[in-house]
């Protein structure tokens, strides 16, 4: 049993005033102590160099080997990877959580670069259904056209589609940004939660069905609002973080973001509205 | 879950039956159970082909059973006598399996009773009526099946298949997709989806004297259509109809004689991509179906909600 009170000695994360109060039980033990290195040990990932670069053809690999061999070339250095032949194979580069550079020449298929925390991705051809799906951190850019459910409940990073992208656009988003260049289908930002979709084209019906926190920007039409979903002012601010954004994703030059449409959570939820904004991504 | 997939050649003929077989080959883990090809060959358009079974394959959760190969042979001399009566002459037949046939006739009436005179027989059930559709469905996975009726040598312009998951009903042929648009030649479709309204629709298409044979819900399409276009309806019109006369879930593929269609529910929930050249148009349920053909980089899409296309060949 683990000692359910500290030794009185100042452990050497307090001596770095990370924290001052006396630490008890054992979770505050096991993940705080930093004279156990092996607790910050973080699974999975590599010091990388951005300048090794390497070539890996997936042609004959299925999503399991070729997802290893990317494993196997972070553990030997290489930040920059380009994936030959994906060839609309599913599941490609998903679970990485390193920085790293990685390129696909040509298209995924279903659960592309899912659950990421870090690399930065670009896929010279277009994607299948639920592309980022819960990424975490990092950015993806996708040159051609995106099927359903891009960038399901992601927390985090940027996610760029270039072309157009189906229905479901960022269903369940708790954080981050998704930059679409085209159109976007039905129930875009459906069940939302924190973030924003920024789409430069048209929408679908039910855009933001039962939405209840983030913000979505639409450039053209929009087919019908959903349930919970309103329009709102416009403000400096947000014309200002559309610049920028539009900038960094490289899309959208001249586009005039100050006629979009901004669209927000209408609902009032009592319990989730009460929080403080700290609090509130705690609670998703 | 299933899989479906379909080609149409603009233009030009091809080897689609192969061809079909590798998209559906590239399906096989979205529908392990049964196999359904209908390709449009390139015949000779003066006689009807007929393809019919007098019993059944049987999967789990089945309905159907059995039966002896002598019981089968018995309904097949009950088939080519009813043809006699109706005066439809046979011109070639070939036995494909104990209990699947494909009949060349030489027939100029009304198929919708031709169609109930010859389903009178017990157990018999007609897969097709056609001068280019070739309906073949059995259990096993693309290869198994082709391998079974010699498909990969079928030259045509256009053809729809399916990579079925038993999910509403057991695994047969009867339930295995694609469904011929009975009573009209040359008409199938193969669905990906639920249907939610399947009984409600039934029982008012029944009313009107339409058929059906299984209990699986994407027959309810073939049927929908079937009906429309009976009424006067063009393919696309009733295609169109059909995305708020079905309720539920659904991408689904039909196909005629000269043409490929495609219809995406208003929830746009069942996948699609789809890749659309000047002389080639192929869609499927994945994009590894298109790969599968199509090796080289292309420009494919997701058709969006309440999409319906048609393309000729």
């Amino acid at each position: 049993m683990a000692n359910l009170k500290t030794a009185e000695k100042k452990t050497k994360a307090q001596s770095m005033g990370m924290h001052t109060e006396t630490l008890t039980g054992k979770t505050q033990q096991k993940f705080f102590n930093p004279d156990e290195a092996e607790n910050f040990f973080y699974w999975g990932t590599y010091d990388v160099d951005f300048n090794k670069r390497t070539d890996l053809d997936v042609k004959d690999l299925d999503c399991i080997k070729a997802n290893k061999k990317i494993d196997e070339l972070m553990s030997e250095g290489y930040g920059t990877i380009v994936i030959k032949n994906p060839q609309g194979k599913h599941s490609l580069g998903v679970g990485i959580l390193n920085k790293l550079n990685l390129i696909f020449e040509g298209s995924l298929g279903y659960f592309g670069v899912g659950s990421i925390d870090g690399p930065i991705v670009r896929v010279n051809g277009r994607v299948g259904w639920s592309c980022a799906e819960n990424m975490m951190a990092g950015k993806v850019v996708i040159e051609k056209n995106a099927g359903s459910c891009f960038g399901a409940a992601i927390r985090g990073g940027d996610l760029v589609c270039k072309g157009s992208v189906g229905a479901r656009t960022g269903i369940d988003q708790k954080g981050g940004t998704i930059i679409i260049g085209g159109d976007a289908g039905a129930f875009t930002g459906f069940m939302m939660q924190r973030g924003r979709i920024v789409i430069l084209g048209d929408v679908g019906i039910n855009l933001g069905d039962s939405m209840y926190d983030g913000t979505i920007y639409v450039g053209g039409k929009i087919g019908s609002f959903g349930s919970d979903a309103v329009e709102s002012p416009m403000t400096k601010d947000d014309i200002e973080w559309l610049k920028r954004k539009l900038k960094v994703a490289e899309i959208g030059d001249n586009f005039d973001v100050s006629k979009m449409t901004k669209v927000v959570a209408g609902k009032k939820l009592w319990n989730y509205d009460a929080l403080e904004p700290t609090e509130k991504k705690g609670a998703i | 879950m299933c899989g479906i997939a379909g080609l149409i050649h603009r233009g030009k003929s091809s080897n689609v039956g192969e061809e079909l077989q590798h998209m559906l080959q590239a399906l096989k883990h979205r529908g392990p159970d049964s196999t359904g090809y209908a390709l449009y060959a390139d015949n000779d358009g003066q006689n009807f082909i007929l393809r019919f079974k007098v019993g059944e394959n049987v999967g789990e959760g089945s309905t159907s059973v059995n039966e002896d190969e002598s019981v089968y042979n018995e309904r097949k001399k009950a088939v080519d006598k009813k043809l006699s009566e109706l005066g439809a002459l046979v011109v070639k037949e070939e036995k494909l399996t104990p209990y699947s046939y494909r009949y060349e006739i030489k027939f100029d009436k009304d198929l919708m009773e031709f169609s109930k005179a010859i389903e009178s027989i017990q157990s018999v059930e007609i897969l097709s009526i056609g001068k280019s559709l070739e309906l073949i469905k059995d259990l096993g996975d693309a290869t198994v099946v082709s391998e079974r009726y010699g498909l990969n040598k079928v030259q045509g312009t256009h053809g729809i298949g399916h990579a079925r998951m038993a999910t509403e009903s057991g695994v047969d042929i009867k339930s295995a997709h694609p469904f011929w648009g009975y009573p009209f030649a040359d008409v199938s479709v193969v669905h990906n989806g639920q249907l939610t309204n399947y009984w409600n629709n039934r029982r008012v298409l029944e009313n009107k004297g339409m058929r059906f044979m299984s209990e699986c819900d994407s027959e309810l399409i073939a049927v929908f259509l079937a009906e429309r276009m009976r009424n006067g309806a063009t393919l696309e019109e009733g295609m169109k109809e059909s995305l708020t006369g079905l309720d539920g879930v659904f991408t689904y593929f039909v196909a005629t004689k000269d043409s490929l269609g495609m219809a995406k529910d208003t929830m746009a929930a069942k996948p699609l991509v789809l890749y659309e050249s000047d002389d080639l148009v192929a869609m499927g349920s994945e994009e590894i179906a298109i790969r599968s053909i199509l090796p080289q980089e292309i420009d494919t899409y997701d058709p969006f909600d309440g999409e319906v296309k048609v393309w000729q060949t």
